[in-house]
């Protein structure tokens, strides 16, 4: 349908959006590149000097570092394994016909809009409070001992809170996979005897992959840079117990002022992130094709 | 009025060819219908004389004038699309009234004239309505009399009917064929239904691989095709095509015979085969007959023609009536 | 899955349903009606459900206590103004690119995905010592930039899956009608893209509302929106709970209605266009 003349336009209407995404990209990355060269604290004013790989050294031989590199993880395949495995229970639950389906729909998805620091704050207080929280009380009403949640189980706790936020991002995704599945291919694997349960494992599940896969990678995403739910729940404690990569590098730069140790933790994540970045990028990508 | 004339007309997208260069001259009042399989060029060529896409080289005269490098308004054509291409957020009333207002008319002549074009296409109960509403058919004619309002000098089809089922389709057909009786505005069809092609058109221009194989009316095209390809596309069931010695008794390449110019007999004939699958149309049957020397050969005979499978049957061809091509496939006359 | 679903079956989907619902709707709805208890009944072991003593103090005081309208205002203009001028930005982009492909539009459209990719810390300390050399720190043009920019990529993407469904002959066809560009954009693009753009402008805004990285690290108190407002109430051990409780109702009520209308277009937003 392009003509010349639109094809000439195109490109001016382009370019605001292209230049600005790529100063936001280029100019802090650079700068956070430059940064972890420098021997650069706040605290100490006066020449900021070239030391090389020494911020590299240090933060990757800081035994935080590698507390903070197994929290991220454990925090992102934990809330993978509960988003993904519920999620799938759950889409496949509302697929269902039954009375107060949209109700019960929009409940389901109501907790993906609150705002972090609501949701840490009141699971925090309101839940795993270790003497007036609802779990407290369920505990004690079973004859059990109350577990102080953030303090005895921190990085659990944080799971806990972080996969209640994104259940419902993983459930309406697949929810919306699962209705697109062809109800005559269903029917079809009916007619050749396929009951409930191997036609969940060999056309339902199948059908899912390429959500699930989409799920998985953009929580990743999201999952490796949790911060508010870590700040406002356990301030990365106890000791450094649920202290997460990103986290890590806050603390070093914003509570140490240690700007040159905490320019190469973030470079350390860049990295980490753009491993899985380059899965999802190509993924989506191949969709683009179609 | 609306002559419309091409001369060495070239389009290339990137470095594929898809027009390598036509020319081509359609007469005020004519119904052209273009056709060729998919993939012939016979889509862009029309968005070409739209102006929905940029020439690579060559001129389009209309009426005599330049419009080469026109905006596609500018041309004085109007355009019904394969999708129909209705607004789906105006009414049907407000999509034929849309290009009256682009050309800034007065209010009462633009009521005048959708309520005219809306009485000729059975429009006028469904003037409130959106095309969301509409079958496919109504749609259809939305879509048309949005063409018409506008009194273009010609009308640009593209594959407008198929995405209509068979029985829409032939209605529409004749529909379109009356309007053009009515109007005698010259058209522009593009279609890759050799069906529609012979029964609209006065001229058909058989196109394959971007350039014209042959263009006459649809008689001419059936009776005297100029090349293998054009014989082939042309009519239906295809025409039996036969190579080896059989051709070369005629001193041809390739001789070919329709299906309706074999007379079958059940004891004595030119040729014999065996009778494979029959078709039975009611009106007539067609048979797909194993013919001993010559290959798989299609028959039609009427429609009581009594044949069982596997029955033995003698073929004769009307040698009036058979078409013989040369090594580069063209015709001998 | 079965052409007659039996009675039974929807009772029993009905009542587990309904129960995996309620479990994860509860904390929210436990913070609804915490914001009307009292202080004492908030902390009160067994806890009341439904019969305690119903009372509007905990809103009326959040608000005299901390201002909280002023943080609300920010949350506002935060969230709504980079979401507008993200808009402005993106929808002549996604334009050009669903109207106007060329070979590179693709790359064009993954790179800025992949911007979208980079971790937040990697970006952190560069903005913080920029913001505070300027002056922007805990300032709301800041903090609606960085928004602005964080979710640029995103509405670039929506607005574009959007345009593409717009058939191509339809905008030919208005050409062939007579319809200058600018008349083709005011009476035929615009009316078919504003569903698409709604819907980005509601899913953007959520997002911007919602964002808890670049608000926490760049506010603290003029500029602060409901995100770092919220969190001030970690830092006292102190149990105001029921107060708590009165904020967030707020802070979440007005996204989560804005959330419910846009659920359709949630799912195609947030996996841009992977799955619809």
């Amino acid at each position: 349908m392009a003509t010349l003349h639109t094809r000439a336009s195109a490109r001016l209407m382009m370019s605001p959006a292209v230049i600005l995404l790529f100063v936001w990209m280029i100019v802090p990355l650079a700068m956070t590149l430059y940064f972890s060269f420098l021997s650069y604290n706040l605290l100490t004013p006066g020449a900021h000097n070239f030391i090389g790989f020494t911020n590299y050294y240090y933060f990757l031989t800081d035994p935080a570092f590698l507390t903070a590199i197994g929290n991220t993880l454990l925090i992102v395949i934990g809330v993978l394994l509960i988003t993904v495995i519920g999620g799938i229970l759950l889409a496949l639950v509302l697929d269902q016909p039954f009375w107060g389906q949209g109700i019960v729909r929009l409940l389901v998805i109501a907790p993906f809009f609150v705002m972090p620091t609501v949701s840490a704050l009141v699971w925090k207080n309101m839940f795993m409070n270790p003497v007036y929280g609802l779990f407290a009380w369920i505990a004690r009403g079973l004859g059990l001992t109350p577990v102080d949640w953030l303090a005895d189980v921190p990085l659990f706790s944080i799971i806990l809170i972080v996969a209640w936020q994104w259940l419902p991002f993983a459930t309406l995704i697949l929810l919306t996979a699962l209705q697109s599945l062809d109800g005559e291919q269903k029917e079809a694997a009916e007619m050749d005897g396929a009951g409930a349960i191997s036609r969940f494992f060999y056309i339902v599940l199948p059908h899912l992959s390429r959500a699930i896969t989409v799920v998985i990678l953009i929580q990743t995403i999201f999952l490796l840079s949790v911060f508010a739910e870590i700040l406002v729940t356990t301030n990365g404690g106890p000791g450094i117990q649920s202290t997460n990569l990103t986290y890590l590098v806050y603390a070093q730069a914003l509570l140490q002022f240690d700007v040159g140790g905490a320019s190469a933790g973030g470079i350390v994540a860049v990295i980490l992130a753009n491993i899985v970045a380059i899965f999802l990028i190509r993924l989506i990508g191949k969709n683009l094709d179609r | 009025m609306g002559s419309i004339s091409l001369s060495s007309v070239r389009k290339s997208f990137g470095t594929t060819d898809v027009i390598p260069g036509i020319d081509l001259d359609i007469e005020d009042g004519e119904f052209v219908v273009f056709v060729g399989p998919s993939g012939c060029g016979k889509s862009t060529l029309l968005r070409l004389i739209a102006g929905l896409e940029d020439t690579t080289g060559g001129q389009i005269l209309i009426d005599g004038k330049d419009v080469t490098a026109a905006a596609p308004a500018k041309r004085g054509l109007a355009m019904v699309f394969q999708s129909y291409a209705l607004y789906p957020h105006m009414t049907v009333y407000n999509n034929i009234a849309f290009p009256l207002k682009m050309d800034s008319q007065p209010k009462d002549v633009i009521d005048r004239k959708v309520r005219d074009a809306a009485r000729v296409l059975n429009l006028t109960n469904y003037l409130d309505r959106r095309p969301g509403q509409l079958s496919g058919g109504q749609r259809q004619r939305v879509a048309i009399g949005r063409a018409i309002v506008r009194q273009p000098s010609a009308f640009l089809f593209d594959e407008p009917l198929s995405n209509l089922d068979a029985a829409l389709r032939g209605t529409m057909r004749i529909e379109i064929s009356e309007l053009h009786q009515q109007l005698k505005t010259t058209m522009v069809y593009v279609t890759h239904d050799q069906i529609e092609a012979m029964t609209m058109a006065d001229k058909i221009v058989v196109l394959n691989a971007g350039r014209i194989e042959q263009v006459g009316s649809p008689l001419d095209l059936y009776r005297t095709p100029a090349n293998l390809f054009v014989a082939g596309f042309i009519g239906s069931p295809r025409m039996n095509m036969i190579e080896g010695a059989e051709a070369g008794k005629m001193q041809a390449k390739t001789i070919g015979v329709r299906p309706e110019h074999i007379r079958l007999s059940p004891t004595e004939g030119a040729w014999s085969g065996t009778v494979g699958v029959t078709e039975h149309l009611g009106s007539d049957t067609l048979l797909h007959i194993d013919a001993d020397e010559l290959g798989p050969i299609t028959a039609r005979a009427d429609g009581e023609f009594a044949v069982r499978s596997g029955q033995r049957i003698f073929m004769t061809p009307d040698r009036a009536r058979m078409h013989r091509f040369d090594e580069k496939g063209l015709a001998i006359r | 899955m079965a052409r007659a679903t039996t009675t039974r079956s929807k009772i029993t989907f009905t009542v587990v349903g309904w129960l995996c619902g309620l479990l994860l709707f509860f904390p929210i709805l436990w913070t609804f009606l915490t914001s009307f208890k009292t202080e004492g009944d908030a902390i009160a072991n067994p806890p009341y459900f439904l019969f305690f003593h119903w009372t509007l103090e905990n809103y009326a005081e959040v608000q005299a206590r901390s201002d909280y309208l002023h943080h609300f205002l920010n949350s506002v203009t935060i969230s709504v103004g980079s979401t507008l001028i993200g808009l402005v930005i993106a929808v002549p982009a996604a334009w050009a690119m669903a109207f106007s492909p060329t070979r590179r539009t693709k790359d064009v459209l993954m790179w800025m995905l992949s911007t979208k990719m980079m971790p937040p810390v990697g970006a952190l300390i560069p903005i913080y010592l920029i913001f505070r050399d300027w002056g922007l720190l805990d300032s709301r043009i800041g903090l609606t930039v960085v928004l602005m920019l964080i979710n640029l990529p995103i509405i670039v993407w929506m607005l574009y899956t959007y345009f593409r469904e717009i058939p191509g002959e339809i905008l030919e066809a208005a050409r062939m009608d007579g319809a200058s560009l600018a008349k083709e954009i005011v009476y035929v693009l615009t009316p078919m893209a504003i569903p698409g753009i709604a819907s980005t402008l509601l899913l953007n805004i959520i997002l911007a509302w919602n964002e808890a990285f670049w608000t926490l690290n760049l506010s603290t108190s003029r500029a602060a929106p409901l995100t770092t407002f919220i969190a001030s109430y970690s830092s006292p051990e102190g149990l105001f709970w029921a107060k708590l409780s009165a904020a967030s109702t707020l802070a979440i009520a007005p996204i989560l209605i804005m959330g419910w209308f846009s659920q359709k277009q949630l799912v195609r937003g947030l996996t841009f266009g992977a799955v619809k």
